[in-house]
């Protein structure tokens, strides 16, 4: 903004602007209440309330009082707080780099142009992502029963014992493939959507050069679609910290398995629902935020720096 | 441009302040600590000018009550909200009390949960409206639940849960296998019953913290005391052992289904034959009539096994309580919706559907002993009921924040039936995330 501006004189600041200008400001208001007021009321607001409950404490005895900082520092030296956190990281370090590599393969065959019924594969592979995640996991969790489910009904035809996908040693990773299940066709098309804009004389001129396709995917592509890439990720790494869905609905099918804080959010949500600690789960959610906002910036700083 | 962005800043953070104020208004102080004498006049009044009353329980039985009622008190609705039970039943009423939204008029409460209630005045004192003039109506357990040891009264038993086991008889029969009367014998039988057809289990155990705390209780075992807000939690005594030993062999050999409760693979088992037996409550007959229909005639009642041979010690399992919460509407209604269901009428209609009743003078009366399961063959199952409801030690109590702990219990017994964790060290973790939950609610724990 400021660059359109003429070099500021030395000392502007000692001149004071004449008192009468700010009446004609009030029209602008008009225009940026509405926002604001909605902004406020439904973005900061609650975050404000959030904080704003962090800082107390409810007892069943004892009643609210106020404990200043108290709950981040309890936080902070909490063991399942802590292990939630790993389990997510865990599943975002595995899960999210083999979904964006799929999808990243799937975007690059789809865009190469030398697949068979192309607009047909590109809505059958994005079709689980219209499913509702409650769906998918509910369909998913009756593909792992051992007991009634497609698990157990090849366990009886082959006479073969598979591990149960929902003991607590596998658990993570058939929540893994649900999610890549679910989401490989939404990052195929965000890639997808991106390659298509890469100007085809690009393509012409690496042709005339001698470069091979691999070096053309190298060369133009990846570079071209790093921003789609970046943000992919970046949406990637919100939603594994967000885990929540999943764990919740196949914890009915495996208690023992799923504990109730086995992912942050999950985490908060048993202590606001079952333990009434709303004010420490308000603790836990705020610094969870400050986790993956500190991470997805810190993702998307590193990714846009290589590309410019 | 810079003066423009502070007092854009500056308004946002008005609004947000603003905004801020109008949600942390919701809260509003204690009400309803001093409720009046409400008279039976006062009652019969509410009743003929009629209105809503919505009722969060699960028991089957109160279909047929709250049909009867109407037809009584035609100018009153009852608006029954059921199929939820367990967990999400408390959370619903825990999230509407705390949201101070959507409150039902009557809730259903079981005893284990009552004192987390109580103690948050969450329910009405039921002793004004004269509630605790019904004292003698009905059996001391569930009766010393409601009052929580004190002179309120927070809720009228509906039923009450003294232990027996269901078996399937026609499994039993086929494999030609005793119905066990001891721990040790039942242990016998899940491994005959399990190598003749290796589809059938004992039991279905996914770890439950209702049967585990019931069984200790029986076994003897006391691991909560509980004396206002000091609250001793101890997993450690030898009847505890006695109970780990014995169900920790049915979980290393695989002898009990991990088939959660209440679910439906759960009466599927029970209807298919892959779960013989069930250690539950008296009030579990008229689940099985509604929700193993087709299973009928194949199951009995029989005593629950005991620890040592001969001894007759049995315990509560469930057992509940119809409740006001303080935060609804229409107490007069609702309050005489409860006493119309679990001392008027509504107890004989719901002891013909097969609900075990907490009144003293329906559980003694030979009518109710002599009466015939249609479910059972036409076995006189309250015999055996009323035979272990009398043999029920009462000086058992459960934690004043028995739903949360009882929340985290598959967060650590649960691994024990998973994973190579011991059921004893699964209890010693429940006793410890019990322990530093209830420290950090302000009470006094000791272990």
């Amino acid at each position: 903004m400021t660059t359109q501006q003429p070099p500021a004189a030395v000392e502007p600041r000692p001149a004071p602007p004449p008192a009468r200008r700010d009446r004609r400001s009030w029209t602008g208001w008009g225009f940026l209440g509405p926002f604001v007021a909605v902004f406020a009321l439904v973005f900061l607001a609650p975050i404000a309330y959030s904080i704003y409950l962090s800082l107390f404490r409810d007892q069943l005895i004892g009643g609210t009082t106020f404990v200043g900082l108290d709950n981040y520092t309890q936080a902070l030296e909490d063991d399942r707080f802590w292990a939630s956190l790993g389990r997510v990281s865990l599943f975002l370090v595995v899960q999210v780099p083999i979904m964006l590599g799929i999808a990243l393969l799937i975007a690059l065959a789809l865009d190469s142009g030398r697949l068979y019924g192309r607009d047909f594969f590109r809505i059958a592979i994005f079709l689980p992502y219209a499913v509702p995640a409650v769906v998918a996991t509910l369909m998913w969790g009756f593909m792992y029963g051992t007991r009634y489910g497609l698990v157990g009904d090849i366990n009886e035809a082959f006479g073969v014992t598979l591990p149960d996908p929902l003991s607590p040693d596998l658990v993570l990773a058939s929540i893994g493939n649900i999610v890549t299940w679910e989401f490989v066709g939404y990052n195929m098309l965000i890639f997808y959507s991106a390659l298509r804009v890469i100007p085809h004389s690009l393509y012409e001129a690496a042709e005339i050069d001698g470069a091979g396709q691999i070096r053309v995917i190298t060369a133009i592509k990846l570079p071209a679609i790093r921003g789609a890439l970046v943000i992919a990720t970046i949406f990637s790494i919100i939603g594994s910290f967000q885990l929540f869905n999943e764990p919740n609905i196949l914890r009915q099918l495996a208690r023992n398995a799923i504990t109730t804080d086995f992912t942050p959010n999950f985490y908060t949500y048993s202590l606001s629902f079952n333990g009434q600690q709303q004010n420490y789960s308000a603790t836990v959610a705020i610094i969870m935020g400050l986790i993956t906002m500190v991470i997805a910036y810190i993702v998307q700083l590193r990714g846009m720096s290589k590309g410019a | 441009m810079r003066r423009t962005t502070g007092r854009l800043l500056r308004g946002i953070a008005l609004f947000s302040a603003l905004a801020l104020g109008a949600t942390a208004c919701g809260g509003s102080d204690d009400e309803g600590s001093d409720q009046k004498p409400v008279s039976a006049a006062d009652l019969k009044a509410a009743l003929d000018k009629g209105g809503t009353v919505t009722v969060w329980a699960w028991e089957p039985t109160l279909k047929t009550v709250a049909a009867d009622f109407q037809k009584k008190y035609p100018k009153v609705k009852i608006d029954l909200v059921g199929e939820r039970s367990g967990d999400k039943h408390y959370t619903a009423l825990s999230n509407a009390i705390e949201a101070e939204k959507g409150v039902p008029d009557v809730a259903q409460v079981e005893y284990f949960a009552l004192g987390q209630y109580a103690l948050t005045k969450g329910l009405t004192d039921l002793a004004p409206f004269g509630a605790d003039k019904l004292k003698d109506k009905y059996t001391a357990g569930p009766w010393n639940a409601v009052t929580q040891g004190s002179d309120a009264v927070y809720g009228l038993p509906m039923d009450s849960g003294p232990m027996a086991m269901f078996y399937n008889k026609k499994i039993f029969d086929k494999y030609k296998v005793a119905v066990p009367t001891t721990w040790d014998e039942y242990v016998d039988a899940a491994r005959k019953l399990h190598t003749a057809d290796p589809k059938v289990f004992i039991a279905a155990d996914a770890g439950d913290a209702g049967l585990t705390t019931s069984l200790l209780w029986q076994a003897g075992s006391r691991p909560y005391q509980v004396d206002g807000t000091t609250v001793k939690i101890d997993f450690s005594d030898a009847a505890a052992k006695k109970f780990t030993d014995n169900r920790q062999k049915l979980i290393d050999e695989k002898l009990v289904a991990p088939i959660t409760g209440w679910t439906d693979d759960w009466y599927k088992g029970l209807g298919d034959g892959t779960i013989a037996t069930l250690p539950s409550g008296a009030w579990m007959p008229a689940n099985f009539v509604t929700g193993v229909p087709n299973a009928s005639g194949d199951w009995r009642a029989a005593p629950l096994p005991a620890w040592t041979k001969g001894d007759k010690a049995s315990a509560e399992n469930g057992g509940s309580s119809l409740t006001v919460p303080t935060l609804g509407k229409n107490k007069e209604l609702a309050y005489a919706f409860v006493e119309y269901a679990n001392s008027g009428d509504g107890v004989q209609s719901r002891i013909k559907e097969g609900a075990f009743p907490a009144t003293t003078a329906d559980v003694q009366s030979t009518e109710f002993k002599n009466k015939e399961f249609e479910y059972f063959g036409g076995q006189k199952a309250n015999e055996i009921f009323a035979e272990s409801a009398a043999n029920v030690a009462d000086d058992w109590s459960y934690l004043p924040f028995q739903q949360y702990a009882n929340s985290i219990f598959n967060d650590t017994v649960g691994k024990a039936y998973v994973s190579g964790t011991k059921l004893a060290d699964g209890l010693k973790a429940w006793q410890d995330a019990s322990v530093k939950y209830g420290n950090e609610q302000g009470f006094t724990v000791e272990k």
